[in-house]
């Protein structure tokens, strides 16, 4: 310890310093980074999907016949919204936002084990994005500007079918926000491997910290097959290779393939976390331990474990042989299982406890209960035969979006009302916290509800406009899309009350259900901490 | 135990066709359109089988969780027990599930297999011999349209575009965004082969009431079949993301009886539109017989 350290032990540089943020090392504050980053991003994601939802509350074309752009502007949303969501919110909040944040405080670190690498991840991602909007303002095809191939970019459409600059900033776009999640996810996997705090197992590790290394393997192994494939793309596109063009025996499919491969590690990447967080909320709140602690941390290893081998239950229909897609079948609904061991043990860890409803832990039930009706029409999809009458309809966008806008999102609100006093050292108003949840609860149910008997029905996706026979479900579905953003709304309105009144935070808010490290420290935690290792004696599991 | 029962059956009438039309969408439809192929019929029987195993599971969690709210919240309960494992519901839940899905993979595999395996004439599905593929037809997805080619017939490749909105007659029952110009057109009750490619980008040839959808994939040559049991017209959509007019290439089939596909198929293989006027009039023909009947 050097004298500097005895007489001024934080070091914590000013809030204005634009250094602290531009070169910051420090966990806490690229955590913060990551966290109105997402914010920020997923405010555009948002009013993107608000532009489909009034494109789509009528039939006929109400803002893309010439008004917004023609149908094409509206493909382009749809990708955007689709990458966006994806790439630039659900991940950094999740893994960039709370993993930074949380994982070296619940582990008892100082830091993440590359504190310069942790900047690098953060600050590629904002590049990504500007490479992102780029492209939606340049020429895609000769119907207009942007990308209108889908989030999922599946060539010919974007090769031979995008012959403008905008795909390749997409692409490009990809490439950079690959990298900064490959960095991320070594930085976590070294962390947790090596900066555990003295005596604390991986079998006594936070279930959150065990969420976010499953997660952080997924990304290791599946971005790089994404990176290879939009790479081959790029070639294809603009050197005159024929990876994926059958024109020079190259194969559309083998592109979805690879694509896949890392698509669905994806979907399991946006929701592990939100995995990790409930469990600590609902045991705080109940004021009782996990249930099933190792089911718990190996259920997600497993669900990890198999989200490598399910890819291909995403492409059903593109003619692959029928032995395969039995396979694919068998495999899928495999996930079912551990999906329901951790369903089943957040209900019993509630069951005999002794439970307070807060906010983090009303939107920590509303997960569950959602996240349990997308995966029930998880297991319906799962099945090839049924698939052939619902892929690609609105089916599966009910379906995603249950998992992943109410699943995914709901977790991430959930974090985020449960530690926002520790990070912001401000209490937030209860009051407009439970607003907040119904409103968004009422909402998106009132959104994606409908999509299901749209799907059933038979109405395709990415449609900028339908038969009449699909009006009325459309229209409640445009109904629910206001209600839930009065409901964001007054998440802002939450936001703005807490900065601004500012009423002062506690160590641990919670009281005695929470046990992990992190409500050891003070709100905000101090700017370094631990710089005296804890000691982790007891085995609370 | 009744209320449950009557749920179900509710349930499953709206889900699987008490509403629903054969071919087209119903405003405020909640299951599928009516099935008209055995396929489909099959599909809709296993979905509403899936209906109810995931109704049962997802009441049973809503359940369990309003239970836990209600009976274990912090005023009714203030002591919280402190047990982290019991052996025997940690099995339960495990072993249940599995034994769930193993109910639903037999059927899905059933199903599945019934539907990628082209008859033979041999095999039975839903307990009926079904005839080898009478004929082949060939559909190209292109940007934003279908083409159509009959090679056993000797009907070479036609273009089935949209009817644009203005020019949409409803009075001869026509859909905006649904119908076409030139129609496929198949005999009631044959066994149909259909291979489906696409010239341009992926496209997706799919038709809700027969249960099929496939993809439209340069460089690949797709095979399915279907045998559609009842006369009408049946409409689908483009189902795979292909660009500006994604939502404008509909798929329309006319299902008519085996005189009138052979009128139709030898005006065909010399002029479309002389074979598109005598689909017209079967039509009208169709149409009086119906109101006369009435």
């Amino acid at each position: 310890m050097s004298d500097a350290a005895a007489h001024a032990e934080d070091h914590k540089p000013s809030f204005w310093s634009p250094a602290r943020w531009m070169f910051s090392t420090n966990h806490k504050d690229i955590g913060t980074m990551y966290l109105v980053f997402a914010i920020v991003a997923g405010i555009i994601g948002f009013t993107l999907s608000g532009f489909i939802r009034w494109e789509l509350a009528q039939p006929g074309l109400q803002l893309f016949g010439g008004q917004l752009g023609n149908e094409h502007m509206y493909n382009v949303f749809v990708t955007g919204h689709g990458l966006i969501m994806v790439f630039f919110v659900v991940m950094p909040a999740m893994i960039g936002g709370f993993g930074n944040w949380f994982v070296p405080l619940q582990i008892g670190a100082p830091d993440m084990a590359f504190p310069r690498m942790n900047n690098i991840s953060f600050w590629l991602l904002p590049a990504a994005f500007a490479m992102l909007l780029i492209s939606m303002f340049v020429p895609g095809n000769g119907s207009g500007n942007g990308s209108g191939t889908g989030w999922v970019i599946y060539p010919p459409l974007s090769t031979s079918g995008h012959p403008g600059p905008s795909m390749d900033f997409a692409i490009f776009s990809l490439h950079l926000a690959g990298a900064s999640s490959i960095l991320g996810a070594i930085n976590f996997i070294t962390t947790i491997f090596n900066m555990r705090a003295p005596g604390m197992t991986l079998h006594k590790m936070p279930l959150f910290a065990w969420s976010v290394l499953v997660t952080a393997f997924l990304l290791l192994l599946s971005l790089p097959v994404l990176a290879g494939a939009i790479t081959m793309l790029l070639t294809d596109r603009n050197f005159g290779t024929t990876f994926f063009d059958p024109a020079g025996g190259g194969d559309p499919v083998m592109f979805q393939h690879l694509f896949w491969f890392f698509g669905h590690p994806e979907v399991y990447i946006m929701i592990l976390p939100g995995f990790g967080m409930v469990s600590h909320i609902v045991s705080t709140f109940s004021k009782k331990p996990i249930f099933g602690y190792l089911g718990m941390a190996y259920a997600m290893v497993a669900i990890g474990f198999i989200g490598f081998i399910v890819w291909a239950h995403h492409m059903y229909t593109v003619g692959m042989p029928v032995d395969l897609k039995a396979y694919f079948v068998a495999a899928t609904m495999v996930i079912a299982v551990p999906t329901g061991i951790k369903i089943f043990s957040w209900i019993a860890t509630m069951w005999g406890g002794s439970i307070s409803f807060k906010t983090p832990m009303v939107w920590a039930i509303g997960f569950i209960f959602l996240f349990t009706v997308g995966g029930v029409t998880g297991v319906v999809l799962a099945n090839a035969g049924v698939d052939q009458s619902l892929h690609d309809t609105y089916y599966v966008v009910a379906h995603f979006h249950y998992v992943l806008s109410l699943g995914a999102i709901f977790s991430i609100f959930a974090g985020f009302y449960y530690w926002l006093e520790k990070m912001s050292g401000y209490k937030y108003s209860e009051a407009l916290g439970q607003i907040h949840f119904w409103i968004t609860f009422i909402g998106v149910n009132l959104i994606f509800f409908p999509q299901h008997f749209l799907g059933l029905q038979g109405m395709p996706r990415r449609y900028v406009d339908y038969p009449d026979g699909f009006a009325y479900w459309n229209l409640v579905s445009s109904i629910g899309y206001a209600v839930t953003a009065v409901g964001t709304l007054v998440f802002f309105v939450m936001l703005a009350d807490t900065f601004l009144r500012r009423r002062p935070g506690v160590a641990n808010p919670w009281g005695e259900g929470a046990t992990t490290l992190e409500w050891t420290l003070s709100s905000p935690p101090p700017f370094h901490q631990f710089s005296e290792l804890p000691k982790i004696k007891d085995d609370s599991h | 135990m009744r209320f449950l029962t009557a749920f179900f059956t509710s349930w499953i009438a709206l889900a699987s066709g008490a509403l629903a039309q054969a071919g087209q969408p119903t405003n405020g439809g909640l299951g599928f359109q009516r099935a008209v192929t055995p396929i489909m019929e099959q599909v809709t029987s296993f979905h509403n089988l899936l209906m109810i195993i995931i109704t049962v599971i997802t009441l049973f969690v809503a359940g369990l969780l309003v239970y836990v709210i209600f009976r274990f919240r912090a005023s009714a309960n203030p002591v919280p027990k402190k047990f982290s494992h019991n052996t025997l519901v940690e099995v339960l839940w495990t072993a249940i599930p599995v034994l769930i899905l193993v109910v639903i993979a037999i059927p899905s595999f059933r199903l599945l297999y019934a539907q990628d395996v082209i008859p033979d004439g041999v095999r039975e599905i839903n307990g009926e011999v079904v005839a080898a593929p009478a004929f082949t037809i060939k559909a190209t997805g292109y940007q934003w349209y279908w083409g159509y080619e009959y090679a056993d017939l000797g009907i070479g490749e036609y273009f089935s575009n949209m009817i644009p909105d203005d020019a949409i007659d409803s009075s001869a029952g026509q859909l905006r965004l649904l119908s076409v110009d030139y129609p496929l057109v198949v005999p009631v009750g044959a066994t149909v082969r259909m291979q489906v490619t696409g010239a341009d980008v992926i496209h997706n040839w799919a038709m809700p009431s027969f249960g099929i959808k496939m993809d439209a994939i340069p460089g690949r040559l797709n095979e399915t079949w279907f045998r559609a049991d009842e006369e009408g017209t049946y409409y689908g959509q483009c189902s795979e993301l292909c660009g500006l007019r994604h939502a404008f290439m509909p798929i329309e089939v006319r299902v008519v009886s085996q005189d009138a596909f052979d009128a139709w198929a030898a005006a065909a293989a010399e002029d479309p539109d002389a074979a598109n006027a005598l689909l017209a009039e079967y039509e009208t023909d169709r149409r009086e017989t119906r109101l006369a009947a009435r």
